[in-house]
């Protein structure tokens, strides 16, 4: 049997941008090289933070509805949306709380600060690291492409439509180079007051 | 702490035994180094955090917050040196408060070979530990299955032989504290430049009887010139099937909010109305 990341593929990118952030996912649930799904998006949503998650698709929901489960019990004691800082801190202590028999997942965060106005993304590996970035996050089985795609295309200080852009094409172009993605995409691009989802039309072979 | 969670252990272990490969955590296959001087010890760090040869992180924070004036360079697994540093923080704290003293150096060594003697270096966190305390300066390092060392200057992680070559070429005693930060400053380069593992920028943090000053990218010998050209699509590029928009709309709209001034009739919102007379 072969890595429990790399059985039904995927891929995440977040990037930053003036005063927005984008979070794109592909669609595709494989069974190593069969395809079962073109409609498994990997982005959940939890108030004003997005999270992203690749790896073994059982964990991927197995997280998401943990995470619905944490969120809900935080909104009702706070009676208030979490922070995408503070859920930064909740996706690292449950994922280091199992250290010893972990998710096999990688989880992105994006989302703006309520609070403060700012764009904030970050992301982990499977026991809790959070690696905290100004530029963009990767993560899945495209992520070796996703990193040589958005360090060539990403730029500082790009509006919301010119983030969308580069997001999408950083995306599409890594998964159009990797066997275990595509077959599509979602790209939410995130501002203070507006969220935009967009169903791409990627390559569907 | 509450405890670490193995439910998924056996799933895990049983997926291992038919070949599964454990999961690649972040690691900082860091270069790590300490050196105490006349008043005072500094501590020093790289930025480059990886995942197997890709490097996951280019500028990470390795030097971890204990207390007031101990502080922590941790190398190994990322994960577990930041988690095992936040959690010994959070104890000694406690003890401090308790017991109404300062945190000594010692003690929170102790309670990190302690902890990470009991998980038998499943911890993978190495550490350097240094600090001023009422007892005096301290400098040690905690390696993952809980032996220790005492030393006026330490180095650890892959880069570790690359920074000792400066220490034991260049250290003498009585260092004063601009000394002392060079030669860490230059062993951490080292570790940057002939270590793989290491990259990035320099971390300096100096503890003194006073204060501890944490000098966040002190050295940037690495930095990304700015594209001379750019990439930006023009917009449109990118076909889409589907769009869909969510406007987060004014709390006004549903709700109004009236400001109830000493005029206004009735009980005010904090004064019952039995107290009213």
């Amino acid at each position: 049997m072969s890595n429990p990341f790399s059985i039904n593929g995927g891929a995440v990118v977040a990037m930053v941008g003036k005063d927005c952030v984008a979070i794109g996912c592909d669609l595709r649930l494989g069974m190593q090289a069969l395809t079962v799904s073109n409609n498994f998006p990997k982005i959940f949503s939890y108030g004003d933070a997005f999270l992203g998650l690749t790896g073994l698709a059982t964990d991927v929901t197995t997280m998401s509805e943990i995470f619905r489960y944490k969120v809900n019990m935080y909104r009702l004691r706070e009676e208030r949306d979490i922070e995408p800082q503070t859920m930064a801190n909740l996706v690292s202590s449950t994922l280091y709380e199992r250290r010893f028999g972990p998710y096999f997942v990688s989880p992105v965060i994006a989302g703006i600060n309520q609070r403060t106005g700012e764009p904030f993304i970050c992301g982990f590996d499977s026991i809790g690291c959070i690696d905290f970035a100004k530029d963009f996050i990767v993560s899945g089985t495209a992520s070796d492409q996703l990193f040589g795609t958005c360090e060539a295309l990403w730029e500082p200080d790009l509006e919301p439509e010119d983030l969308f852009e580069t997001c999408s094409q950083a995306l599409l172009n890594a998964v159009d180079r990797d066997a275990l993605s595509g077959w599509g995409a979602h790209v939410y691009v995130i501002t203070k007051d507006k969220i935009i989802k967009r169903l791409l039309k990627g390559r569907q072979d | 702490m509450p405890g670490f969670d193995f439910s998924n252990h056996t799933r895990n272990a049983a997926l291992h035994a038919k070949g599964v490969p454990l999961p690649k955590a972040t690691s900082t296959g860091t270069t790590i180094v300490g050196c105490i001087f006349d008043g005072g010890v500094v501590i020093a760090a790289d930025t480059r955090a990886t995942s197997g040869p890709i490097v996951a992180d280019k500028n990470c924070e390795k030097l971890h917050y204990i207390s007031p004036q101990i502080w922590c360079a941790g190398a190994g697994t990322a994960a577990d040196t930041e988690f095992t540093t936040a959690l010994i923080s959070s104890q000694l704290e406690l003890h401090s408060l308790s017991t109404g003293r300062k945190p000594r150096v010692v003690t929170c060594m102790t309670m990190l070979k302690q902890h990470l003697f009991r998980y038998q270096g499943h911890i993978g966190a190495y550490l350097v530990v240094a600090g001023v305390d009422p007892t005096g300066v301290h400098l040690f390092t905690v390696h993952a299955h809980g032996s220790t060392d005492k030393l006026p200057y330490v180095t650890m992680g892959s880069g570790s032989l690359a920074a000792m070559a400066i220490f034991e070429s260049q250290w003498k005693k009585n260092l004063t504290r601009d000394e002392a930060v060079a030669l860490c400053s230059e062993a951490i380069e080292a570790g940057i430049f002939n270590d793989l593992g290491s990259g990035s920028n320099v971390d300096v943090c100096v503890i003194t009887e006073e204060k501890a000053t944490l000098l966040r990218n002190y050295k940037t010998p690495n930095v990304r010139v700015p594209k001379e050209q750019s990439y930006r699509f023009e917009r449109g590029t990118t076909a889409y099937l589907k769009e869909m928009v969510v406007k987060r709309k004014d709390l006004k709209q549903y709700v109004t909010i009236v400001d109830l001034g000493s005029s206004a009739p009735g009980p005010s919102g904090d004064v019952m109305e039995l107290d009213v007379e």
